[in-house]
């Protein structure tokens, strides 16, 4: 208590506006009804929420805050096998070679006409630049592509309204691929340039391509927004750093009045692109796929992209500026408000859309930045809120014309009305809000009932668990005129963006139960014990293994020898939902397999010792899950014990 | 008494949860947890088992060579990891003699549709306690099921 108490002073001391005081009074007495969803009954919308530092993509139930899944994406999962079996390790495969960990920050939901669709959604790897594709039939991490001269893929992986495009703007601003990197840090302005790719997605596959990046000034992208509707055709970067520092960012980014927002008119660049205007550049990039009947994913590198230069290339992108190193660049439902969120401001400035084609129309011009057109703030300005409160990093919209902006410093969420930029209403956040989601609040079509903050920091929320805490979030309800908190729930890693859809559109999107037997195209399936074997080749031993409640088949295996490699190609042969069987054997270097019905997976083991290995199912399966195991005999190697394998038949020699 | 009326909301809500509970609709395929141990004898016709077939739709001619063939494949693929050809208890019961013991409507009911039958049928309960594994729900299609049927009549034929 009095720990907590102390807790809460600190941090009004530190955050001097921050008025959580009476944490509990800030809660009316209905908040449990509306949160609750009563055992056996289903969430109304799923919540997909980066996993941070995680590397991972984790599913909750609204209003519940129940987490249901966590996706493994850019970082390895021993739990599910992925990037431990050898059909997923290509998934994580890069031009550095294999990457087990990465850092993913925001979540962007496939639309169709600016409405979310429930087919997929993207992830951004904020380290080693890459964007991911998760299919929404199966949960799983579908196709993930690195970006070549990135270096940090931070404005990434926001959309336009038919998911035409999915953008990857670099936060680090670095030499080009091709160029030569060995450089002074100092000689950032000569040497360093932005990059941003425009990667296209197969709206029936939803397969993607770098269809062209962007080459810009050296400057930080950091969050990004498609236009809609009118706005359609455009996009919108916040950059900062226009400073262009290589060292102390802290100081030397914060200098300057005003940073910009980009705006790409990249229906324009497109017409560059098809007139030939674009320049081949050589690159290194991985790009990965899963293929969910071969139950296998593949690794192509890459070694070409086309690049568009935009200090050449006049007209596709224009500086809009923008007070104090801007975070949020968000366009409201009509697409005619583009929201600036410039964290060190203490103003969030709206602009226009309209105002923005008339100043361009006009040349309503302050310069130029580095061979960029920098628009008149005024000429594109619609308005600003005053006072809104410290540190605003990011707006969503309710559709009913009002916008909601996380305030990082005071620790709030202020909503406010677009038309007549006036505050409505402040609800105080524990503690320190990054990202807010409303369902479909980025959308024409926001869904808009709860309103979710995710929390930088998390202090006294929740029971104490030694010095690192949960990542805490926290659910409102945003259907009357005031927000009204209605319950805290921990998330995993720390989460940056999530997006939420009403859970009828995922549920009734085709969801896999089970993947058919019969459609496995795994070059090493068992489908069937009496396909079940062992192969040796040379000192590679294959075993097409199949699993059933509750037993391997094979089971008993011996003539492994010292020096061999063996595969355990393990087939799940159940076909019920709901039934995968796991997969461990005894001093494996990596992980255990968890296999779904009608799925195969790879295991590779060498053993380093002669001697019994026992292997078991371990993801209970039934009431005889306990007896699912079986042996492995090694074997010095040239030891003379032949290969054989078998189950039920190997017994003991008769008296 | 705001708090007492608020519980009885609660409680009331679950109230009626339950009494149309099972209308979800993937109840049907939550094999594990058992739902009630008594069978509903009142509607469950042991003879025909539950589910879309019986005597109407489900009749025999000769023995069909080429369905069998591809029951056997099917088998080999989805049952015969727990059933072996002979009269021997592996995971479950051996398939001989099989179609003699059971009707052919009964088998097809039985191999679609496993998980409701396992609750009500007294037989599959008796032999539920000597297996101790619930028949998994294989995803048959009809046809799968009806050529399954033409592969055990075929394994019984042969001696």
């Amino acid at each position: 208590m009095q720990l907590g108490a102390f807790s809460i002073i600190a941090l009004s001391t530190l955050f001097p506006s921050c008025k959580p005081k009476n944490a509990t009074g800030a809660i009316d007495s209905d908040a449990a009804i509306k949160a609750y969803v009563p055992p056996g009954k289903h969430d109304e919308f799923y919540n997909f929420v980066s996993g941070g530092f995680s590397g991972q993509m984790s599913v909750y139930g609204l209003p519940s805050g129940r987490m249901l899944k966590v996706i493994p994406v850019f970082s390895v999962d021993p739990e599910k096998g992925y990037g431990y079996s050898e059909e997923t390790k290509p998934m994580l495969n890069t031009s550095h070679g294999f990457v087990p960990w990465d850092d993913l920050h925001h979540t962007e939901m496939s639309q169709t006409n600016g409405e979310i669709n429930g087919k997929w959604v993207f992830a951004n790897a904020n380290n080693t630049p890459r964007l991911a594709r998760i299919d929404l039939k199966t949960f799983k991490t579908a196709e993930i592509i690195e970006l070549p001269n990135s270096g940090g893929n931070h404005s990434s992986p926001f959309g336009t309204e038919n998911s035409e495009y999915i953008v990857a703007g670099t936060r680090f601003s670095v030499p080009a691929d091709d160029a030569n990197g060995d450089v002074p840090i100092n000689s950032y302005k000569q040497n360093f340039k932005g990059h941003i790719s425009f990667v296209s997605v197969n709206q029936e596959s939803g397969e993607m391509n770098i269809a062209f990046q962007l080459r810009t000034p050296g400057v930080n992208f950091d969050l990004a927004r498609a236009g809609k509707d009118k706005s359609h055709g455009w996009f919108f970067f916040s950059c900062y750093n226009t400073e262009q520092a290589n060292t102390l960012l802290e100081v030397n980014a914060s200098q300057k009045d005003k940073d910009f927002i980009m705006a790409v008119n990249w229906k324009k660049a497109e017409e560059y692109l098809k007139a030939g205007k674009g320049k081949k550049v050589k690159v290194r990039y991985a790009h990965n796929k899963y293929n969910e009947e071969a139950h296998t994913a593949t690794s192509e590198i890459k070694t070409e992209v086309t690049v568009l230069d935009v200090a050449e290339l006049k007209d596709i992108c224009y500086f809009i500026p923008c007070p104090k190193s801007p975070h949020g660049c968000d366009v409201d439902p009509t697409g005619e408000y583009i929201v600036g969120s410039g964290k060190l401001a203490a103003v969030i400035p709206v602009f226009s859309f309209n105002k923005l084609q008339k100043a361009i129309a006009d040349k309503a011009f302050d310069g130029e930045y580095e061979g960029i057109p920098v628009v008149k703030y005024e000429a594109a300005l619609y308005g600003e809120v005053q006072k809104p409160g410290l540190g605003p990093l990011h707006t969503e919209f309710d559709g009913r014309g009002n916008a909601y902006t996380s305030f990082f410093v005071s620790s709030e969420v202020v909503k406010w009305n677009i038309k007549d930029l006036k505050v409505l209403d402040r609800a105080p956040t524990y503690y320190s809000v990054g990202h807010l989601t409303i369902p479909g609040g980025n959308t024409r079509k926001p869904n808009a009932k709860y309103l979710i903050a995710y929390n930088k920091i998390t202090k006294d929320r929740y029971l104490p668990t030694g010095p690192e805490l949960t990542q805490s979030a926290q659910i409102y309800d945003i259907s009357g005129d005031k927000m009204q908190m209605i319950l805290d729930f921990p998330t995993i890693g720390e989460p940056h963006y999530a997006q939420a859809a009403p859970a009828d559109l995922i549920k009734n999107n085709g969801q896999l139960k089970i993947f058919k037997i019969a459609e496995n195209k795994h070059p090493r399936a068992a489908k069937g014990e009496n396909e079940a074997k062992v192969v040796r080749e040379g000192n590679k031993v294959h075993v097409y293994m199949t699993s059933i409640r509750s037993h391997f088949a094979p089971d008993n295996i011996e003539g492994i020898k010292m020096g061999d490699e063996v595969y355990f190609h393990v087939t799940n042969l159940e076909q019920d939902w709901d039934v995968p069987h796991g997969f461990a054997i005894k001093g494996a270097n990596n992980a255990e397999l968890l296999i779904m019905p009608g799925e195969t997976s790879t295991l590779k083991w060498v053993p380093d010792r002669v001697g019994i290995y026992p292997m078991y199912c371990t993801d209970f399966c039934s009431a005889l899950h306990q007896e699912m195991q079986g042996y492995i005999r090694v074997s010095p190697s040239g030891s003379n014990v032949p290969l054989t394998y078998s189950v039920g038949t190997n017994l003991p020699p008769k008296k | 008494m705001k708090k007492i009326s608020l519980m009885l909301l609660v409680i009331s809500g679950s109230v009626w949860m339950y009494s149309c509970g099972g209308s979800s609709d993937q109840s049907s395929s939550t094999a594990e947890a058992p739902k009630s141990m008594v069978p509903d004898s009142e509607t469950y016709d042991p003879n025909r088992g539950e589910g879309k077939f019986n005597e109407t739709n489900v009749q025999l001619g000769e023995l069909d060579a080429t369905m069998a063939k591809r029951g056997e494949a099917t088998s080999n693929t989805k049952c015969l990891s727990c059933h072996k050809l002979t009269d021997e208890r592996l995971v479950g019961p051996g398939w001989k003699g099989v179609t003699e013991r059971r009707t052919p409507y009964w088998l097809m009911n039985f191999i679609t549709n496993p998980d409701p039958m396992i609750d009500k049928d007294p037989e599959v309960q008796a032999q539920l306690e000597i297996c101790l594994v619930r028949m998994p729900n294989q995803n048959l299609t009809d046809e799968d099921a009806r050529s399954i049927v033409e592969f055990m009549r075929k394994n019984d034929s042969s001696k």
